[in-house]
């Protein structure tokens, strides 16, 4: 043993090969990532558990109102935003296995249409919450005349608003771990943990809206 | 346990020493120093809970008005008290300090599987703990448990000490995150799962309750701030929303907190009495069993905590019986550890001490957790001092006393050093006493009535008080003592420890006193039990 430090995850190894982790086997690095991102994930459902079951108490109390306030978001906007993901969630799974076949080129070709599909979703989200505000829709307008919908619109600003949050740190892991490093050809047949862990976030993030979407804006 | 470990190394080279300098702490990846990291923090705030403890115990030593002269001030004290010890102290107790210290040396792995995200947790908690201190500026008053709808009215910075509490949160499911991946994946050659040392087990099983409870109490904190802040109307019932709701979403994590606090004292408990009994840790398989069962049944308990509050009749009942289930994995870790000392070569050592105390401690702890599962009897202990004792003897009989074992036990591992066992049994001594002198009067005054967080009492309270509040005192000097102990040995002490003092069989035992930067020399092959105590295929009887 030297006194100086190796560093942990040591990327300083030829294209393609995957780097070397000072106290583990690459095959053993590979299942430790991935397992920790499946329970990662779990916990980010866990998170957003607690407020689809704040939403069905609430719309147990309030069904009426949920109903009437549901009416008052933007089908079109959320049904739009949804296909957007859809497709976004599709090529990322396409840059896996491009990654898998080492064609960095579609690596960046596939999350870059990932992360334009990501933008979209914001603007498009984005327009919308300028819209509640230009009304007045917000659950702390006490004299606008849609503070009777207080709890729908808690919740649904809430859930999406963390959603929301979720796309944008999503943009951020498929450009540092994926766009990025397959810039300069990193990834192969040998190694492709980070792709596969970055769509792993993404299609979560699709998962949860898949669910927010039918919840908030369909069923109310 | 057969291990072939370090017999070629430069045995003045540890990961103590091998790098200098402060600096080289903060920035290390090494799960032994982050060991060390957490350990002074977590002591740190367990001194600013327990000096927050003994104020609230001075002003109730008398009748009337003591030191504080006025409700909220106490308020503030006992609601300080709870967030340190239960956020800050016992929730990263074991976990982060001996279960990163033990569970890769005891599998047998160079470092946890994520040793960066390791670091970071604990830079995520020292960032928690300073949101907190921030919040003490206008300290909050709600009580550790933030109940709504007087935490969304309150004046007090709640917002900022619910963001901290999440924050606290992050850190605990990081590392319980780190600890299942690493348990999986980074076992020895010959590691089975039936053959983990029972701390991994216990720890494994707190590591899955840590990534599962703590998110959803994440987003209660959240929604409160939500709440406070843009008054989104789902806790505060003025605005419609359904205040037993956070209720309901608080103790679904808050209840299986308590085993995350003491399912690793489990686990050190049964590493200490097979070594010093001389025996195989009996039922070794139920006790595997048991902490699993344990960690499960606490998912669907949570509502004894809600008895009063409002909860439907079938709800009660089903709450009530389930929460009779937890009495069984836990009695039958009670009866494992005393069929394992049974006929056993005691030798009472101070570790031993703990770790037999920490097994009567809590036993009371269990069986005035029947009675609060009764339902009708909880209607009439609901809130007094009888649940505040029931609680400290699980958590500071059973969480605080099995870190104090656990740090005793392992100490020559950790600093190489041995600390005074005089010194250290005087010092168990007033801890002991100090301890059952604060709390059994606390039951008394319970079942007479006395409700909890009160600052003031009438007259026929004030000898149980008193008793109660010298108690408080020798406690807190058992604890002072009792790390002052070691702190000094571990900063002055001459006795160098020998790589394997008490002749334990368990793999961290294997390597030099202290481990080496990557813990062995070569990775170990386990061919072996791990408790073959005075058997015949066991070694070092």
């Amino acid at each position: 043993m030297s006194a100086v430090a190796h560093p942990i995850v040591d990327h300083n190894v030829p294209a393609g090969e995957p780097p070397h982790i000072h106290h583990m086997d690459t095959q053993t690095a590979y299942g430790a990532a991935k397992l920790g991102m499946w329970l990662f994930l779990g916990t980010e459902i866990l998170l957003f558990a607690v407020m689809f079951c704040s939403f069905a108490v609430m719309r147990y109390y309030h069904l009426a109102e949920f109903h009437d306030a549901s009416k008052h978001l933007n089908i079109w906007a959320g049904g739009f935003n949804t296909i957007v993901l859809l497709i976004s969630s599709f090529t990322a799974a396409v840059a896996v296995t491009k990654a898998q076949k080492g064609d960095n080129a579609g690596v960046v070709k596939n999350f870059g249409i990932s992360l334009v599909c990501g933008l979209i979703f914001l603007c498009v989200k984005g327009y919308e919450y300028s819209e509640k505000a230009h009304h007045g829709m917000f659950p702390f307008v006490w004299n606008s005349d849609f503070y009777h919908y207080k709890n729908f619109l808690g919740l649904y600003f809430c859930m999406s608003g963390l959603h929301a949050l979720h796309v944008i740190i999503g943009m951020a892991l498929l450009y540092w771990y994926g766009i990025r490093p397959a810039m300069r050809n990193r990834f192969s047949g040998k190694y492709y943990t980070p792709v596969e862990l970055g769509a792993l976030y993404w299609h979560l993030v699709d998962l949860i809206w898949i669910y927010i979407f039918p919840l908030l804006y369909l069923v109310g | 346990m057969a291990a072939h470990a370090s017999a070629a190394v430069n045995e003045e080279l540890n990961y103590l020493n091998w790098q200098k300098g402060i600096w080289s702490w903060l920035t290390s990846t090494d799960h032994k120093r982050i060991c060390f990291l957490y350990l002074y923090a977590i002591l740190f705030f367990f001194l600013a809970g327990g000096v927050a403890a003994l104020l609230v115990r001075t002003e109730l030593a008398f009748a009337g008005p003591t030191i504080i002269t006025d409700p909220h001030t106490y308020n503030v004290l006992f609601t300080m008290h709870g967030v340190f010890m239960i956020f800050l102290f016992v929730v990263p107790g074991i976990p982060a300090t001996l279960g990163n210290f033990l569970i890769p040396l005891m599998i047998g792995a160079k470092d946890v599987a994520f040793p960066r995200l390791n670091l970071f947790s604990w830079y995520v908690y020292m960032i928690g703990a300073a949101i907190g201190a921030v919040a003490m500026f206008n300290p909050i008053d709600t009580g550790w448990t933030f109940y709504a709808p007087y935490s969304t009215t309150t004046g007090t910075s709640v917002s900022l000490m619910v963001f901290a509490a999440f924050v606290l949160g992050f850190s605990s499911i990081l590392t319980g995150l780190d600890f299942i991946v690493t348990i999986h994946q980074l076992r020895a050659p010959g590691m089975t799962w039936m053959r983990l040392p029972v701390f991994v087990w216990a720890s494994y099983a707190t590591a899955v309750i840590q990534t599962v409870a703590t998110p959803v109490v994440g987003m209660t904190l959240l929604l409160i701030i939500a709440e406070r802040w843009f008054g989104a109307g789902i806790f505060d019932p003025s605005k419609g929303g359904d205040p037993v709701l956070m209720e309901h979403l608080f103790w679904f994590y808050s209840h299986p907190v308590v085993y995350i606090m003491v399912l690793p004292a489990f686990g050190v408990v049964g590493e200490i009495i097979p070594v010093f009994s001389r025996k195989p840790l009996f039922g070794y398989k139920m006790v595997v069993v048991s902490s699993m069962a344990i960690a499960a049944v606490g998912f669907i308990v949570w509502a004894h905590h809600m008895f009063v509050a409002g909860i439907s009749d079938f709800s009660a009942k089903f709450f009530s019986i389930v929460t009779f289930l937890v009495a069984i994995p836990t009695a039958i870790k009670v009866f494992n550890w005393v069929s394992t000392m049974y006929k056993g070569s005691i030798s009472f050592k101070t570790p031993m001490l703990y770790a037999m105390a920490f097994v009567f401690l809590f036993m009371v702890a269990g069986t005035t957790g029947i009675y609060l599962a009764m339902l009708g009897v909880d209607v009439y202990y609901h809130d007094t001092y009888f649940v505040v004792a029931h609680f400290h003897y699980t958590i500071q009989g059973g969480a605080v006393i099995g870190l104090i074992a656990a740090l005793h036990f392992w100490f020559p591992k950790m600093t190489g050093k041995m600390y005074n066992e005089t010194v250290s049994k005087c010092a168990f001594a007033a801890l002991f006493f100090g301890f059952n002198l604060t709390f059994i009067p606390q039951f008394m005054l319970g079942m007479d009535g006395m409700p909890r967080r009160y600052y003031d009492y009438p007259a026929q309270y004030q000898t149980l008080h008193t008793i109660s509040t010298i108690g408080a005192y020798l406690n807190g000097f058992g604890y002072t003592f009792a790390l002052a102990n070691l702190l000094w040995t571990a900063l002055f002490g001459k006795v160098k420890a020998p790589r394997n003092p008490y002749n334990s069989h368990s793999l961290e035992w294997q390597t030099q006193s202290p481990p080496i930067h990557e813990n062995f020399a070569e990775i170990p092959v386990v061919t072996d039990e791990p408790y073959n105590y005075g058997t015949p295929t066991g070694r070092g009887h």
